[in-house]
Order: C-alpha cells, then structure tokens, then sequence
C-alpha cells in the first residue's frame, strides 16, 4: 500500500528579553545554577507574576511577520503538575486564547517548488528550570536559572508531508526569529526546539492516522532522522498488523530510534484554568502598528529585492539572505564599492564565507570589514590585481596585514599593464623554448596554453592575462 | 473609670494613640513595651499570637522616636500593630498557620507590611490564623486555636482569628487581616471589633500568601473605623509587583469619616434576613438600623436574588485556586519536607501530607476535582458565571441604594469544637460576606451589639472603591453608639 506522512510540528522559541517572562530576573544562559532566579522563580510563597511588556512585542513581531492575527485579547491559563524543576506547581502557558492565531509560512521544496504551511497559533509561556541528574549521588541537583524564561510555542497545521518538509519548515521558522531578532537561535541551548505530531495514513485517506508526539528534538538533523524514523515504525506496525497509539515518545540520537515515554492513558490532566494573578492581556491598535512599523525586511521580500535590485540568481540572493548579518554585510559591501553586484556576491559567497566557516567566526566578529572588502574588490575593478591574487591579498587582509594598498605594493602584486614589459617578458620565454615555438608554428594550437602559463609564471602571476594573451597571439606568429 | 484621667494606653484607639505620641504622653518604646507586656501575660490563654517579634519591636519603636524627634513622624510612626502570619516578613518566621510553614523564614516583605514599616508601624508579632486562611473559626491553625476574648470557650471567628482577638483583647491597637470569604470581616464581628475588606485591588497581594487569588484581599482590623481608615490609607495603593492591584488615587479617608448621613439611602437585602439567621442577630441589626435612620439615613428592602448561590460558587472558586496555590508546597525547595523520601512521589505525597491539616487537604482535593478534565464546565465554568450573576445583583442594587446593610455572621461565636467536624455548617458562617468577596465589592463589618456576652458584627457593603463611603457610614454610626468601646471584661 501507499502510504502518505502527516507532520505538524511545536516548536518552542526562547525569545530573546533581557529578564524573564514574569520577573527582572536575568535570561543570560551558563550561569551558575540558581544564580538567575528570584523568590518569583523560585516560587516563594506570596510572590506574584507581572508580564514582561517585551515578550508580547517579541510575540506580535512574530505574528505580523507570519501574517497571522494578533488576539487583542489573550489569557494566560496555569498548567498544573507536579515536578522538581516547576517551582509553582504548574506552568504559566496561554491556552484557549493565544495572543498569535492562523498565520502561514512558504516554504521551499527540494523540486523547486513552494509551498505554504499554516501555523494554528502561537502562544507565550514560561518555561521551567533543569533537573541534573549528574554528580549528584543517588540524588538531584535542580538549577532553577531556566525557570521563567519566556518561550513562544509556534503551532503549525499538520500540512508537512515529509521529513524534509519537516526541516524545511522548522528552517525557515528558524530564519525568521533569528530575522526578527526575538530568538537567539541556538538549538544547542535549547534556544529552538521542536516536537513533531507523525502519523501515516493510506494516500488518498482523509481521515488523519494515530499520532505520536515526538518530544524536544534540538537539531534539523534529530528532526528529519526522528521523524524517518517514526514514519518507518508506524507503517511496518500497521503493515504487520499492529496498530498506531497515540503516545508521547523520545528520540535516541545514539540509537537513532524513537521510544515510548508515556502513553495518553498515563498522561497528566493539567487542570488548566485562567491564571487569577494576571488580568487579560490586552493589546491595542496602537502596539500593533508599533511593532509592525519596526519590523525589518522579512527573508522572503529581501530575496526578491537582492534578485530585482542587484541581478542576482535566486540561489545567490537566497544564500546571501539566508540571515540578516550576512545580507547586511553583502549590501554595504556594494554600496562601499559602488556597483559591481556580481562579483560583491560571488566574494562574500566564496572566500568570505569559506574563511568565516574555517575560524568558526560570526560576521560580527569578521577581521574584514565591509569596507575593506570593498577596497579589495577595487583593486580587482581597476586591473590594479587579478582575481586569483585578490585571493592572496583577501587571505592577508584576513590575518591582519595591513590594508589592501599595503599589502599589494608590500608584496609587489601590483598587476604589469605595461605592454613593453610584458613582451620583455614574452621574449623571454620564447627565447628559452625553441622546440615548444616550432611544433606551435607547425600547427600545434594547444602549446598556446603552455606559453601563456610561462609568461604568468614568470611574472609571478601579476601580468595581466588579457594583454599576455593579446601579445603572445602576435609575438608567436613570429 | 475616672472620665478625667487618661485612658490606659491599652484602651486608646490608634487615633488617640497618634496624638498621645505627637503630644509626647508617651513615646513609641513605653507604647511597645506596654503592649508587649500585654501580649506576654494574656496569650498564653487567647493564642492569638503564633510569633512575638519583642526584640525589632522595641529597635522599631526606638527608631520611630528618633524619627519622631527629627519632626518626620506620620500619623502611624511609633504606633504598634501585628500582621496576620499571612504577609510575608522579610527575617521572620511565617507560617501561614501550618506546619508546612512552620520553619520558614520569609526573605521579603510583604507590600502590606513594607508599607506601614515605611509609615513607622511597629510590629508586634505575627498573629494566629486558619491554615492558610482556610476557616471560619481559627480552629484549624497547626498552632492550635485562639480564643475569643469575650468568652474563652467561644472561637473569635476565622480566618484572621489572631488578629481579631488580639485587638478585641487589646493586645494590639491595630492589625493586618485578610478576607477571602469573609475572614476579616466574621472574625471582626464575633470579636466586637471593626474591620475592612477593601475592594479587590485596592490592596497590593504581594507577599500575602495566596489562597484564592481572585478573592484574597488584605485590609486593616483596629477597634474603629477611623482607625481602619488611618491604616488602610497606609495599606492601599498601587504595586507593579501585583498585576492585578489597581492604579487609583487612595483618597483621604480620615478626611471623609464625618460626611453626615442625611440622605443616605441604604439596602437591606431580604436574603440576608431570612431563614438561618439568628433572631437576636437580627434583632441587633435592626436595632442598628434603626439608629441610621435617626442619624438621617434611609432604609430599604432590596433584593440580591443568587444569594443562596455565594456558598456552593465559593467553594468551587476558592478550592480551584487554593489546589493550583498550594502546588508550590512541595517539600523540595523550601518548607515541610518529609523524613527520608524513598521516590519523588514519596517526596511529595508524604511532605504534603504531613505538612497541611485535614481542612485544607479537603479543599486542595474538591479543587483539584473541580478542575479536571471533563468537570470543569460543570463547576469552575458554572461557578465563574455565577460570579457574574451575583455582581450583577449587586449592580443593580446600587442603582438603587449607596450601601448594603446587614448580619456580617448569622450567629454570634459559636463555642470551640462545636462546629468542627461539620464543615457545611462551618461554612454556612459565612453565607453574608462570601458574595462580597466573588463580587470583588468592599466591604466591613462594626460592632452593633451584644448577644449575652458575645458581639453581633453589622456588615456594611459598598460599590467598587467606596472605601470611604463605607469607613464614613461606620464612623457615623460609632460617634452615636459605644458598642465599639466596649472591652472584654477580663482584658480591660
């Protein structure tokens, strides 16, 4: 039989505040346990939440930024169950009234193609401290740091059809908060992470098939072998007569293999019930027009523009747009250099990148700025060096050798236009090869390539090719 | 007593008190050290008291002097008040009345508390009170039960027991209390004494551990309404820390005690009056009436028609809440934590089994019910909407009328033991003042007579923030009668 995969994913944002989602508590991740957590945090008898303004900015940016609703009235709901690193005894988490309802994202398939994922909604919530089971013995540490620090969970339709829908998905979702700067990003922190609803059904079926809840995967990678493989159980369950139940389950990255966590008959009622200590949210017109006037240029819109704007093939642009720092940095590199679009964009693709990967560096941290770029790029534009030792020059300036000027005339790699010294040159290599100038003159063509890698050679590759080949062209015609 | 010596200072109000410390009478430390010496010799016999706080007393009242010395004293600098053990006390122990806070130290103040330190208030300790507010009779305190004053095998009324008996008994001009479903108003009634529930969100919550929370309010327990309005001018106000205090002027409440009352039109709600009220309860209340009447007030029969729907909508509300609440009571982070847990659930079952008293184990589990899946609709949703009706019959009733007027308690105190084991009836005690709570609505309860020997409380309810209406309609009626001077005798 045919089988089709239905996957909707969860996926949890840590937004980027400063403090957490209900007390001035710091969010900054790595300190000492419990060294980031208030009597609010540490739910101390008599302490009270108070919203953080930030994260319902943070919230609506996402919101307007998927072209969803923004709820001009939400509720925070209490979450209630007991465990160690939930201090209150329940979570605080939005429930039947989010602040973010039906939005979309497009995505784009492997065949070329796009497609739209709905998102249900997306909700503010807190989140909850650590349990550390290590150098703990026969005991458990718990580090409350984490406690109150504020997620967005996005909801999306179950309209993936595939793991690599899946990633795709979770990718540009991952653009986008890191584009909207309320989300840091890091899935090894815990900053993005994911839980996938999988289930199988016939092709052609409408009915949706048993789900399972795949719990806190943290990478692309945890994402598309999780679901690979849980689609792959599911159907050889049915096939062989088994049949699905629905049931949360964890990824083994080790095994590659997912396994039960606890069924729905073991799952915990949570009582939900509108949080008494905090009044409705309400947010206005006004906010709203606020945050969508601060809105940056979304991925999509700025793809468009960098393929219209600077000629760019629309892999090029969806590469250079691929994160704000990165786009930024391509488009200062074109203004400083006033032009030249192409050659901006095959650079900051090319040895910009591959050196940034090499030293695992963020562009912030770039030794080369936009403007030195630029100023390199220049020199290839005026004949002053050649492409290929712009890439020894690129390669100096990147260690801290001074600027691109300095470097060229340090090294001696100003490019040789003088006609006369190149023949000089010319003379030379064909004084020193009588045999190669007489089978090239008897008709052999192909030794053309051998003299031009001479002269190049001997110049020590400053002379420019264009003028080498223009007067070895006449030089051997002798 | 001799009419022209001065009262004892024990048998001042805060009002009087504040002018005796002005007119340099007395200072602070003689006040405190009297008060403390009070405290010393009769708790014992009422435990009103679960913590007595002698030594930062006496170090507050010396610093209060000196304030007073430098010309910076306010109206409550010097004058010595305790807190329900209820408001969080940054160093001092507070227990909530239970044993799973017994040995807890707060590491903040409560709003309620920094307030009136800011204002120079010295504490006395911490007073006696139902297991985390739960309880009409002070009975089901882990520190066993406090007595009334007026007679010592009657309960003074719950949950703010301590405190009311400990104004009553005059171990303390003034107190904190809090009111869910009537907890500072029943105990101010069965004490002979005053007490406000302000309207929800006058009071910061912060610090005050929560019970229900959409109900819990703090307010002031002192013999008069003028000194409810000295205190609870201190007490109120806005607080970011709590989201759901309100950002309001606090009017000058002392100002406005002697508004006349001619032309005042009050509400007597024929369902406060009807079958479970106690005659001679009723007949002091009518008697009261009668005497607003002479001070050129109105009466009129009014109807609140979901009455009778307060008590089963309470004890849907109130548990829901108190059973998320008391979740953080857990035994891991701080408070009771069981012997040798052998798991975590033994951790958890064992410490909180341990640490809260049966009374309030029953209402985490009628909560915890009332909340799960598939009866949520059925009770917390259902009780939700009758809130809404019963605002609405207050609503309309203030269309009509300025205040309410009627029993705060059907009965007067009842004896210790006597209603314990039958917590329906125990609950039925605060039929009257419950509404109030779940309508959000201020309201107070003043001495208006005796049964025998033991005092009937006249509730009075306001509309939304008529904080001051309501202290000027009890301050009226005091400067006519002298119910509120009155002293148990064997504490005069």
């Amino acid at each position: 039989m045919e089988w089709e995969t239905v996957i909707g994913l969860e996926i949890h944002a840590q937004l980027a505040t400063k403090s957490k989602i209900f007390s001035a508590a710091a969010t900054a991740y790595g300190a000492e346990p419990n060294t980031q957590a208030c009597a609010i945090d540490l739910g101390m008898p008599g302490v009270l939440p108070v919203l953080n303004r930030e994260a319902v900015r943070m919230a609506a940016m996402l919101g307007l930024a998927i072209g969803a609703q923004i709820a001009r009235r939400s509720v925070f709901a209490r979450k209630n169950y007991f465990y160690p690193d939930l201090p209150k005894g329940y979570q605080i988490s939005q429930y039947e009234l989010p602040v973010v309802e039906k939005g979309e994202l497009i995505i784009d398939l492997e065949d070329g193609s796009s497609k739209v994922i709905g998102i249900t909604r997306a909700h503010l919530e807190e989140d909850a401290g650590k349990s550390l089971h290590e150098d703990f013995h026969g005991q458990s540490g718990i580090d409350l740091n984490r406690a109150g620090t504020p997620l967005l969970e996005i909801v999306s339709e179950p309209d993936l059809r595939s793991a690599k829908e899946a990633v795709a998905y979770m990718k540009k979702l991952h653009q986008m908060v890191v584009y909207l700067g309320i989300c840091d990003g890091n899935m090894q922190e815990g900053s993005f992470r994911c839980d996938a609803n999988v289930s199988v059904r016939p092709k052609n079926q409408s009915q949706f098939g048993t789900r399972a809840e795949i719990k806190n995967l943290n990478s692309f990678r945890f994402v598309e072998r999780a679901i690979e493989f849980e689609i792959e159980r599911q159907i050889d369950l049915i096939e062989s007569g088994g049949k699905v139940v629905q049931e949360t389950r964890l990824y083994d990255p080790d095994k590659g293999e997912t396994r039960p966590m606890r069924s729905k008959e073991e799952a915990n009622d949570y009582r939900y019930f509108p949080d008494p200590d905090l009044l409705p949210l309400i947010v206005d017109e006004a906010f709203i027009e606020t945050v969508r006037a601060s809105l940056p240029e979304l991925p999509d819109v700025k793809k468009q523009r960098f393929m219209t704007q600077y000629g760019l093939s629309s892999y090029d642009a969806g590469v250079l747009t691929a994160s704000r720092p990165l786009s930024d940095y391509y488009e200062a590199v074109v203004a400083a250099l006033g032009g030249e679009p192409k050659l901006c964009a095959n650079w900051v693709m090319g040895d910009f990148s591959a050196f940034l990967n090499k030293d695992g560096k963020d562009i912030a941290d770039s030794p080369v700025n936009a403007a030195q770029l630029a100023g390199l790029l220049r020199r290839i534009q005026d004949r002053t060096i050649s492409g290929k030792i712009a890439k020894d020059v690129f390669e100096a300036l990147w260690v801290g050798e001074g600027d691109t000027d300095a470097i060229i005339e340090k090294r001696g790699l100003r490019q040789i236009t003088d006609t006369s010294a190149i023949e000089k040159v010319i003379d030379e290599v064909i004084a020193a090869s009588p045999e190669q100038l007489a089978q090239y003159r008897a008709g052999k063509d192909k030794l053309f390539g051998f003299f031009v890698g001479q002269v190049m050679k001997l110049s020590k590759g400053k002379a420019n090719p264009q003028q080498v080949n223009e007067l070895l062209i006449e030089k051997l015609k002798g | 007593m001799n009419p022209s010596a001065p009262a004892a200072m024990h048998e001042q109000t805060i009002a009087q008190l504040s002018a005796g410390l002005a007119a340099g009478q007395f200072s602070s430390a003689e006040l405190t050290r009297a008060f403390l010496e009070r405290i010393e010799h009769s708790n014992p016999q009422l435990n009103a008291f679960i913590t007595i706080t002698a030594e930062s007393a006496l170090a507050q009242a010396q610093a209060a002097d000196t304030r007073r010395r430098q010309g910076q004293a306010g109206p409550l600098t010097g004058i010595p008040i305790a807190h329900k053990d209820i408001f969080c006390t940054h160093g001092v122990r507070t227990s909530c009345g239970s044993r799973m806070l017994d040995r807890f130290i707060a590491p903040y103040d409560a709003t309620v508390v920094e307030r009136l330190n800011t204002a120079g208030a010295v504490m006395l300790g911490k007073t006696n009170m139902d297991e985390f507010a739960m309880g009409s009779s002070n009975e089901t305190s882990f520190y066993g039960p406090v007595r009334n004053p007026w007679d010592l095998n009657a309960v003074p009324g719950g949950s703010s027991g301590g405190s009311a008996a400990a104004v009553a008994a005059r171990l303390a001009p003034g107190a904190t209390g809090t009111d869910t479903g009537g907890s500072i108003r029943q105990p101010a009634a069965l004490c002979g004494i005053t007490g406000i529930k302000p309207t929800y969100g006058r009071v910061s919550r912060w610090g005050m551990i929560a019970y229900a929370s959409s109900l819990d309010q703090g307010g002031p327990m002192a013999r008069t309404a003028e000194d409810c309005a000295l205190l609870l001018a201190t007490m109120a106000g806005f607080d970011p820390r709590d989201s759901t205090c309100v950002d309001r002027p606090v009017p000058d409440y002392v100002a406005g005690l002697n508004q006349p009352l001619a032309g005042l039109k009050i509400g007597l709600p024929k369902e406060y009056f009807g079958e479970g009220l106690d005659s001679a309860v009723a007949q002091v209340v009518e008697a009261a009436m009668a005497e607003y009447r002479t001070l050129g007030a109105e009466t009129v029969e009014i109807s609140l028609p979901n009455s009778q729907l307060a008590i089963p909508a309470y004890y849907v509300v109130a548990p829901a809440e108190c059973s998320s609440n008391l979740a953080r009571f857990d035994g891991v982070r701080y408070g009771h934590r069981c012997e040798n847990p052998k798991d975590l659930l033994d951790l958890y079952t064992r410490s909180r089994a341990e640490g809260f008293g049966s009374e309030v184990q029953r209402r985490i589990l009628v909560g915890a019910f009332a909340l799960s899946a598939g009866y949520y609709d059925a009770y917390y949703l259902k009780a939700q909407q009758i809130r809404r009706l019963i605002s609405n019959d207050f609503h309309r009733a203030f269309e009509q009328v300025d205040v309410i007027a009627g029993p705060t308690s059907p009965t007067v105190a009842f004896n210790l033991g006597e209603k314990v084991d039958d917590p329906i009836t125990m609950y039925l005690s605060d039929i009257y003042t419950i509404a109030v709570n779940l309508a959000g609505l201020p309201g107070l309860s003043l001495p208006a007579g005796f049964v025998g020997q033991r005092p009937v409380g006249l509730q009075l309810i306001g509309n939304y923030f008529a904080e001051e209406r309501l202290l000027n309609v009890a301050h009226r009626y005091q400067q006519a009668t002298n119910w509120h001077q009155r002293t148990p005798a064997a504490f005069a």
